[in-house]
């Protein structure tokens, strides 16, 4: 029986085994594929921006992850539930759009309503210094705009769409952030033509008063010290 | 062989038939990808770095551009798993870099501002690895395309490299402009500060002049006699 049971954690034939490896490789492999996102890492009290520069009416989603270094293991591992991130966006205006308090793990949207560059900050909320216990927190993250945020499948499935149909629709919505983007792209040439041109208009007139200011100081200097030498009796 | 009961050699080649059917589905499914497009601020002596775990064989590009700050410059360098420096530039405004991954594990690319002593930067960067991800779940891919489903792919494609200009030229006038609007101030506080100086200048020289013809010279001769 003692030989049947090795046989049997082995395979009973050949390549079973390798089976095995096989499946525990892909079942890694999925993992790994789980959490495909850039990372990097952040201090306790460090807060970390990221700037979007987008029109319009258009869609920003982030996702984030965070992992906390454990000591013990000397690995990361998924943070505790009390540690969350703290995710504030600020529009071109510096005015708050959004400003939440999210889990270790979590999924932030909004949608802009003007033109411009958007900041979107990241800090974690943790207040005891032993959690972290000098070390760094991991946040995976990764952040969406406009067209790419679109979740087609479940466009497809709410619209009814074929396959061709949903080719087509993420075409049109291609098409449409490309038009939102020269829209913007217009709205900005211009105030980029704005400040040259007032930039123009200064250097200009600094100039002119520039050289009224020399001619008139000069003018004052001289009679200021010819009546000035008239009264020493110099001249 | 020793003899196994039903159950167990049911469960045994449903066992590997699965392990099969799923080596087979991920075999067709091409290796999740994406890109990220980040673009962050890089204060004065710091150093940022971003970490991606990537699978052996898989195509990456590092694209990265300095918008704003300073003289538009940043150093840039990417390692391997091993520690070995793939690719290191120093003050760069503006590259691109595409490398096969050679081993799987953790790559890791920092771009650092170290050398600058007050000015922080704004960096954009581009990671693409792999392939985007496809636009349906694999079932659909293994059958061949349709024309008017290959016509569509192709106008996707152009359209991402339309996306893709338009990105660069919205980074490049962020660039021009940004310098456009640091010459403005620049203008604007020389013009007021070079003012005050001229007329500080000239009110001090006349007054100064007239110090060395007035009375008080008659003491200073004293001293030599």
């Amino acid at each position: 029986m003692a030989a049947g049971r090795s046989l049997w954690v082995f395979g009973p034939w050949p390549g079973a085994g390798l089976g095995r490896v096989v499946r525990t490789l892909l079942l890694l492999l999925w993992l790994a594929s789980r959490g495909r996102a850039l990372y990097f890492h952040i201090g306790e009290t460090e807060k970390k921006c990221f700037i979007e520069e987008i029109p319009d009416e258009t869609m920003v989603i982030g996702n984030y992850r965070t992992q906390l270094y454990d000591k013990q293991r000397e690995e990361y591992q998924p943070a505790t539930p009390g540690l969350g991130m703290f995710v504030e966006v600020k529009d071109p205006e510096d005015k708050v759009i959004l400003a939440r308090q999210y889990g270790s793990e979590g999924r932030f949207t909004f949608t802009s309503h003007t033109p411009g560059e958007h900041q979107i900050c990241l800090h974690s909320n943790s207040t005891k210094f032993s959690l972290f216990a000098g070390g760094m927190l991991r946040v995976h993250l990764d952040i969406q705009v406009g067209e790419h945020a679109n979740d087609y499948a479940e466009i497809a499935a709410k619209d009814k769409l074929s396959e061709l149909q949903l080719r087509v629709r993420q075409l049109v919505e291609q098409v449409e952030q490309i038009q939102k983007e020269q829209n913007y792209q217009r709205w900005r040439e211009e105030r980029f033509r704005q400040t040259s041109e007032s930039t123009n208009q200064r250097v200009l007139w600094w100039s002119i008063l520039q050289t009224l200011i020399l001619v008139a100081i000069g003018v004052w200097q001289m009679r200021h010290l010819k009546s000035f030498f008239e009264a020493k009796k110099l001249v | 062989m020793p003899r196994l009961g039903s159950a167990q050699r049911w469960a045994v080649a449903a066992g590997r038939w699965g392990c099969r059917l799923l080596a087979l589905l991920l075999l067709l499914v091409p290796a999740p990808g994406g890109a990220s497009e980040i673009t962050f601020e890089l204060p004065d002596n710091a150093k940022q770095c971003f970490y991606e775990d990537i699978t052996q064989g898989t195509k990456c590009t590092l694209e990265f551009q300095v918008i704003t700050g300073g003289h538009y410059d940043v150093d840039c360098r990417l390692e391997d798993p091993d520690g070995n420096v793939l690719y290191k530039e120093m003050k760069k405004q503006y590259d691109s870099f595409t490398f096969t991954a050679s081993k799987n594990g953790t790559y890791k690319f920092c771009f650092s501002n170290e050398f600058s002593t007050f000015t922080h930067k704004t960096v954009y960067f581009d990671f693409q690895v792999g392939e985007d991800p496809p636009l349906f779940p694999s079932e659909n891919r293994v059958s061949a395309l349709t024309q008017m489903e290959s016509a569509c792919v192709s106008i996707h494609e152009a359209l991402k490299s339309v996306i893709d200009y338009q990105t660069h030229f919205r980074l490049r006038e962020a660039q021009g402009r940004s310098r456009a609007e640091d010459l403005n101030t620049r203008v604007a506080y020389w013009s007021v500060g070079e003012a005050l100086i001229l007329l500080v200048v000239s009110i001090g020289q006349v007054f100064l002049l007239k110090s060395f013809f007035s009375d008080k010279r008659t003491t200073t001769t004293r001293v030599g006699s």
